[in-house]
This record gives C-alpha cells, sequence and structure tokens, in this order.
C-alpha cells in the first residue's frame, strides 16, 4: 500500500481517452525528448548500409539507396520513452522488418539490433515481424533527425522506446537470445510498456 | 561495452524526509531515510513514486546526490510545468514520505577504480548532481584521480553546491561558465560552453580522459558533438540528457 503523498495532486490528462492510451507510470508529452549514452554519430549516407547478419556474417545489405528504393510505409504509432514521456500519434515512413527479412534464410528465433556508436538492444523476431516493426527514415514528414536517431532507426512502437534503436545499422538473427546495452545494464530483457516492464525483474 | 547489471528486482520501499535543504531559489537536495538501501554507484539515479488521495501516482527519475556510502540524497530543480518537481521543491518537508526505488544505470558511473585516468566533467544545470556524487565519491575514496568539472549555469546564484565546489580537493578544478548573468568582477568564463572553452578547460586527448556530460539536450548535443570534433573518441564520452515536458 503505497502511502499518501500529502498535499499531492498531480496533473492528470484533460482526455480519458488519452488517459486509455497511456501506460502505468507515463506521463504524456508533445516534445520529443532526447536520451541517448554518447554522442550523435554522423555516418555520411554513402557510406551507410542497413544488413542483415546471421551470427555476424552478412546474409544481406542494402545501401542507403536501395534502402529508400524498398516499398515503405506510412505508420502512425504511441511511443513510450522508459524514463516515462509517452507521446501520441507520432508519425513515421518506414520499411517494415517483414520486407526485410522475405530477402533472407534463416531459422532465428532472436535479433541483436547494431547501430553506429556502438548500441545493441535485443529483440524477439516474433516482435520484429508481423507488422509490428520497421527501420525508419522519416519522421512527421521530414527526414529523421540526427538526435532522433537519423539517418535510420529500428521503430518497434509496442515496446519501450529503447528498444526502437537509433542509429541502426543492422540486425544480427541468433538462435538464443543476447541482451543488449540498456539490457546488460539492469533494464528488463524484454520492455512491455503495459506490463511495466522496466527493469530487470520487473 | 560489459557492465555491472542492477541485479534482482528493485521493489518499491517506503523512504523518509530527513531534510530539504535549499541549494538555489528553485533547487532542493533532500536526504532520505531508507531501510533497505542496497548502495549505488556515483552516477546512478533513483525512482521516485508520489501517490495523490484518490490513488492516482507520478512516476520521476532523480540523480542520486550523494556519495557511495553516505545516507542518500537526491538533488531536484524545479520546472515550472512539472508535475513531480515542483511538489518535491516546495510541498515537502522532514517527515514526510515518499515511495523510491533504486539505484538504476550502470553506464554513466564512476567508480573510483583507476585513478590514473583523468576525469572530465561537464554538467549543464542541475546536470551537475551526479558528479557531485563522483567529486564526494573521490573525497570519501582519497582518491587522487584528477578531475576537471566544467560547470555551465545562468548565473551565480544558480550554481548548485557552490560553497562544498569551493573546498573541493585538491587535484579538482572547478571551471565554471555563466550563461546569462555575471557578478561584478567576474574574471571567470562568461556565455554558452562553447569549442575554445573546451579546448582551453578539457584535457588533451593524447591524456585519454573519460568524459562524462549531462545537463538538458540541447547542451549535451552540443558539447558531445563539440568534443567529438576535437578529437576525443566517442567511446570515451558518457552522457545524460534531461529534456522535454518535464526533465527528470
Amino acid at each position: 500500500m503505497s502511502p499518501i503523498s500529502r498535499g499531492f495532486r498531480g496533473r492528470r490528462s484533460e482526455s480519458p481517452a488519452d488517459t486509455a492510451r497511456t501506460p502505468p507510470g507515463q506521463y504524456l508529452t508533445s516534445d520529443f525528448p532526447v536520451l541517448s549514452a554518447g554522442p550523435t554519430p554522423h555516418t555520411p549516407l554513402r557510406d551507410w548500409t542497413f544488413s542483415i547478419q546471421q551470427a555476424g556474417t552478412d546474409l544481406r545489405t542494402w545501401t542507403w539507396q536501395e534502402l529508400l528504393e524498398l516499398p515503405a510505409e506510412e505508420i502512425t504509432a504511441d511511443i513510450h520513452c522508459v524514463t516515462r514521456w509517452s507521446k501520441l500519434d507520432t508519425r513515421w515512413r518506414a520499411v517494415p522488418i517483414d520486407t526485410l527479412l522475405a530477402h533472407v534464410d534463416h531459422q532465428a528465433r532472436f535479433a541483436l539490433a547494431f547501430c553506429d556508436g556502438g548500441y545493441t538492444t535485443n529483440v524477439p523476431l516474433a516482435d520484429l515481424t508481423g507488422g509490428q516493426a520497421w527501420v525508419a527514415y522519416e519522421y512527421d514528414g521530414r527526414p529523421l533527425a540526427p538526435e532522433h536517431g537519423g539517418p535510420a532507426r529500428l521503430l518497434v512502437p509496442h515496446l519501450y522506446f529503447w528498444k526502437s534503436a537509433k542509429w541502426v545499422r543492422g540486425l544480427d538473427l541468433l538462435a538464443a537470445d543476447e541482451p543488449g546495452f540498456w539490457e546488460r545494464y539492469g533494464y528488463h530483457n524484454y520492455g512491455d510498456p503495459w506490463r511495466e516492464q522496466r527493469y530487470a525483474g520487473d | 561495452m560489459a557492465g555491472t547489471a542492477v541485479r534482482g528486482r528493485l521493489t518499491w520501499q517506503v523512504a523518509t524526509v530527513d531534510e530539504v535543504r535549499e541549494e538555489t531559489a528553485s533547487v532542493r537536495t533532500i536526504a532520505l531515510s531508507v531501510p533497505d538501501w542496497a548502495g549505488h554507484k556515483a552516477g546512478q539515479h533513483l525512482d521516485v513514486r508520489l501517490t495523490a488521495e484518490d490513488g492516482y501516482t507520478a512516476e520521476r527519475s532523480y540523480s542520486i546526490a550523494s556519495a557511495p556510502g553516505e545516507p542518500l540524497a537526491i538533488t531536484v530543480e524545479r520546472l515550472d510545468d512539472g508535475e513531480v518537481s515542483p511538489y518535491l521543491t516546495e510541498e515537502l518537508r522532514a517527515g514526510d514520505e515518499i515511495e523510491i526505488r533504486g539505484p538504476i544505470g550502470g553506464y554513466f558511473v564512476w567508480t573510483g577504480d583507476n585513478a590514473a585516468t583523468p576525469l572530465l566533467l561537464v554538467a549543464g544545470g542541475s546536470g551537475v548532481v551526479p558528479f557531485r556524487s563522483m567529486l564526494r565519491h573521490r573525497h570519501n575514496l582519497g582518491s587522487e584521480a584528477p578531475i576537471r568539472l566544467l560547470y555551465s549555469a545562468r548565473s551565480l546564484p544558480d550554481v548548485i553546491y557552490r560553497r562544498e565546489l569551493e573546498r573541493a580537493d585538491a587535484g579538482v578544478a572547478i571551471i565554471y561558465t555563466l550563461t546569462r548573468q555575471q557578478p561584478p568582477g567576474w574574471t571567470g568564463h562568461a556565455g554558452r560552453l562553447d569549442r575554445r572553452l573546451l579546448t582551453e578547460a578539457a584535457w588533451p586527448a593524447e591524456q585519454d580522459p573519460l568524459i562524462f556530460v549531462c545537463g538538458p539536450t540541447p547542451f549535451v548535443e552540443a558539447v558531445a558533438s563539440g568534443l567529438t570534433e576535437l578529437g576525443y573518441p566517442a567511446r570515451r564520452i558518457k552522457t545524460e540528457r534531461f529534456g522535454g515536458a518535464e526533465a527528470p
């Protein structure tokens, strides 16, 4: 039983519909806050590639131009950061992970996303497929800004936003799950915002 | 990149407020008594949960201001459009209870293990809080790790922990820059923490300093980009950003 914080009223959302879309422990923001563990990398687009690997070996690689030529979708999604802000109806242009995976043969059940700057995050393949995840390169009708993960970031909106890795450069398909960067520092391995899986053991 | 994970489940527990100390007009340090605190590392944070009478709750994260082994304390800056920080800085008083859990985060930490590595700490505003934990930790350890703290504040009255920073140990240099207002006769730096000041105050890149940058997002973006352009490798630069509708 939580003690009552004497004199605390809090600030409720005015819209019950918005409240219903806000996971436990989150608050809504109209800003787009930035969180990253290091400096923002700036890889020139001519050097940029996206690779699907299997246990570290390239199965298929796309250049920036080749990625742009793949069929893309306009996505509208609510996003939830583990630092507690949620943002409703964010708009992205993105290539479905399903489209990328259709080009490779594999039996993997897990993926480790890898990024410029050394960041990694792990996501089960079941959460990356079936129209649930994308490689996003436009936000709100404009090229994705570097501080928000541009030129391209992973977009897995049904998990906490650290899983939507910024500056993504590929997916390593793995037979066994392997924790990524924040997952090794005590954050939850799966990260479902609706079950408030912030930290290991939640 | 392998790190020390936070092991086991972080459970909410009730902390009692021992003291609320005024640091600046908008900043308070809140000393807490916690029945079961597993200890923390300098640079980590904790979660606070407030509960209204009707059961509505709000949670936020705050950097830990005390050193490992010291009584637990957080330092909170009041944000005008905030939901939790106005309560913590204006309403909360000694004897009150709040829920906390932690410690959280294992990357933006300094353990003091390697005293030969120079440390550069770059703070914007209340981004100085985790660095106060690191500086106190250095003092408590008797560490001789060379540390420079570059601290950007709006004005001298906005400097948090000012008296404590003035008594910094030998081997610790505190370099201020005051962005909005400088007192008469101010001989220190004025204006934004730019490339020129970074060049002047940062350790030479050959000394391979470990760099921590903490502050509002635009500040951290500018400083971290400036440092990489000056040749400091990205892997040596750890950042913690706050920003948005309400910063932690």
